[in-house]
């Protein structure tokens, strides 16, 4: 398999803070990596840097093996990555429809085109009879998957979320666990940052372990499960499963 | 796949709704009949302020409303389409026709350089930079002698041939009707741009500027996209307004009162939909202007000061403007 993502050396300091201290890992097309870490493990400062959100101090991003490090945030997503925002973004003042059709049109369709495109995306995220709700009137699971639906409608080929599962009811957890492998089965490469850690082991094939900024370990779920650091960091915690 | 996608799918992307175009249908109707009613010189007048006003407004709505930046220096627009028809005339004879495209030109030229390095600046402070430009326009266009300095340009009268020349010393009926098709012109163009896909990206940078950015939608491009097309319809009303007066000075093509006004207008209105902007219009113009006429010359910027009084009431009442009076059902979903 060809490696669809390489992370090279990368490293953020925020001040004092080093968000993200020398990290690597290789992400090879159509697998499922779960990136798990406590709070501040700098989790999401490695997506905000891989999409160009945020530029790193040093240390190299390629894409399908072409540098990606430096590009604008919309030129990385014009390249097939598609990210969804840990504080969510949704488009509040629009309709669900309208947020996933802002999606559809980055493939270049029309606007007819890309209606259709959105429904079938708020059809898959299940969300069909709300297409026309307003975002500010969804529940935040609604809004995760209304996220998920929108990054989905550009076509990424390497797709990361930063906690989808967080923060939602409990009982809408399987839905979203499903969806994402359903995702995955249409060929679609997943990053996957999560603190449930029943869902991470469940659905990766990998797992890249943060701590203070430095990865601990990337491996195998069942790997990383014995892992002493990663319990010591990790699991160790009262009960790992909630956040 | 399910039945719900199917009957999804059968919508029509936009809804027509039947109400709002017969209401339009029959404004445009009786705003062509209107010079036939032998109304005086102050209705025509006041209705020529209210398509020019309306029309200022909705430049402001694009960049505002579309796009999410807030400009206080709007006047530039205006300045520069009524100085550069003018000053073709003037000094070339050029008819003001075509002195109105080169005015649009000048004005998309300058809103891009004004856009490249402004426009990454984020929220108060572009607000502030566009403020400065305006002093500063007008600042320079009291010094600049090719264009008669502080005094302005006084345009030479011609009897001849009123249509070429867009001079009518007779009668504002005229005028009246190409300011009308101006702003039948503008609004029926913004109408397209909302519902363009540039209209969807327009909205989505407004909202959520990382998110649009996450959906491949380079920010920078389409915000200067959104000032131009803002600049591309507010010059041309400089120019037909400085052919309504024939005689501009800085004072008046540059007054920053102007960049203030369209702003209130379009927030009372509502700002973010095509109406808001006329909505606001149709009550604070002729306000504005029978202030005028009750306190004289100016109107003692009595105006100004009711202006204030209405536009705290609207952000305490109505957040999202005048607009927002109308029947949820017809505005709900975007659906004209
Ligand atoms: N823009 C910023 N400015 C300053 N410090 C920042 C910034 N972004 C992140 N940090 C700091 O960098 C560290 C890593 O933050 P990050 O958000 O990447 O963690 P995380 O693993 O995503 O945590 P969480 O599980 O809470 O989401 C934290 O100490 C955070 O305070
Ligand atoms: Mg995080």
């Amino acid at each position: 398999m060809t490696n669809i993502l390489e992370v090279e050396n990368l490293s953020k300091s925020f001040g004092g803070i080093k968000a993200n201290n020398n990290i690597s890992f290789k992400a090879s097309s159509g697998e499922i990596i779960g990136i798990i870490g406590p709070n501040g493990a700098g989790k999401s400062t490695l997506f905000d840097l891989i999409t160009g959100y945020t530029k790193p101090d040093t240390g190299g991003v390629k894409f399908n093996g072409k540098s990606i490090l430096n590009l604008r945030p919309d030129l990385i997503s014009s390249l097939g990555i598609g990210r969804t925002f840990q504080k969510l973004k949704p488009f509040l003042d629009q309709t669900l429809l309208e947020n996933v059709m802002i999606g559809a049109l980055a493939t270049g369709i029309n606007l007819n085109q890309a209606r259709d495109k959105a429904l079938e995306m708020i059809d898959f995220v299940d969300l069909i009879d709300k297409r026309h709700h307003f975002a500010k009137e969804l529940s935040t699971g609604q809004r995760k998957r209304l996220e998920l639906a929108r990054a989905m409608a550009t076509e990424p080929k390497l797709l990361m979320m930063d906690e989808v599962t967080g923060g939602v009811d409990q009982k809408t957890v399987p839905g979203l666990v499903e969806l994402i492998k359903k995702l995955n089965k249409l060929g679609v490469t997943i990053l996957t940052i999560e603190h449930n850690m029943r869902v991470i082991m469940d659905i990766s094939h990998k797992i890249l372990a943060l701590d203070q900024g430095k990865k601990i370990v990337f491996d195998k779920p069942k790997n990383v499960q014995l892992n002493e650091k990663v319990i010591d960091a990790y699991l160790g915690g009262v009960n790992a499963t909630t956040s | 796949m399910n039945n719900n996608l199917q009957n999804a799918k059968l919508e029509p992307v936009w809804h027509t709704n039947k109400f709002i175009f017969a209401l339009i249908f029959f404004l445009v109707t009786l705003f062509f009949f209107f010079p036939f009613i032998n109304p005086s010189n102050f209705q025509l007048h006041l209705m020529i302020m209210i398509f020019m006003y309306a029309v200022m407004a909705q430049s402001w709505n694009v960049i505002a409303g579309f796009s999410g930046q807030i400009s206080l220096g709007h006047v530039i627009f205006f300045g520069i389409g009524g100085y550069t028809s003018s000053f073709f005339y003037v000094e070339y004879g050029i008819t003001p026709w075509i002195g109105i495209f080169v005015g649009i030109l000048f004005s998309s030229l300058v809103a891009i350089a004004i856009g490249i390095p402004m426009l990454r600046l984020s929220g108060h402070y572009f607000a502030i930079a566009t403020l400065l430009i305006g002093f500063s326009f007008q600042i320079i266009f009291q010094r600049w002698d090719l264009i008669g300095a502080a005094s302005g340009l006084w345009i030479p009268l011609n009897w001849d041939s009123p249509w070429l020349t867009l001079q009518f010393h007779e009668s504002k009926i005229p005028y009246y009707y190409i300011f009308l098709i101006f702003f039948l012109l503008s609004y029926f163009s913004i109408w397209i741009l909302y519902r363009s896909k540039i209209g969807f990206k327009l909205r989505a940078i407004r909202d959520d500027p990382q998110a649009a950015a996450s959906l491949g939608i380079p920010v920078a491009k389409y915000k200067i996209i959104a000032f131009v097309i803002s600049a591309i319809v507010m010059s041309p009303m400089g120019s037909l307004f400085a052919q309504y007066i024939l005689v501009i000075e800085p004072e008046r093509m540059f007054d920053i009162e102007i960049s203030i006004i369209v702003l209130l207008i379009a927030v009372m209105g509502g700002v973010g939909n095509v109406w808001g902007p006329l909505i606001g219009t149709i009550i604070l113009i002729p306000l504005s202007e029978y202030t005028r006429i009750f306190f004289g010359g100016t109107g003692g910027s009595v105006d100004l000061i009711i202006y204030g009084i209405l536009i705290m009431l609207i952000c305490i009442f109505r957040p999202s403007g005048l607009i927002s009076f109308f029947p949820k059902k017809i505005l709900e979903r975007k659906k004209f």
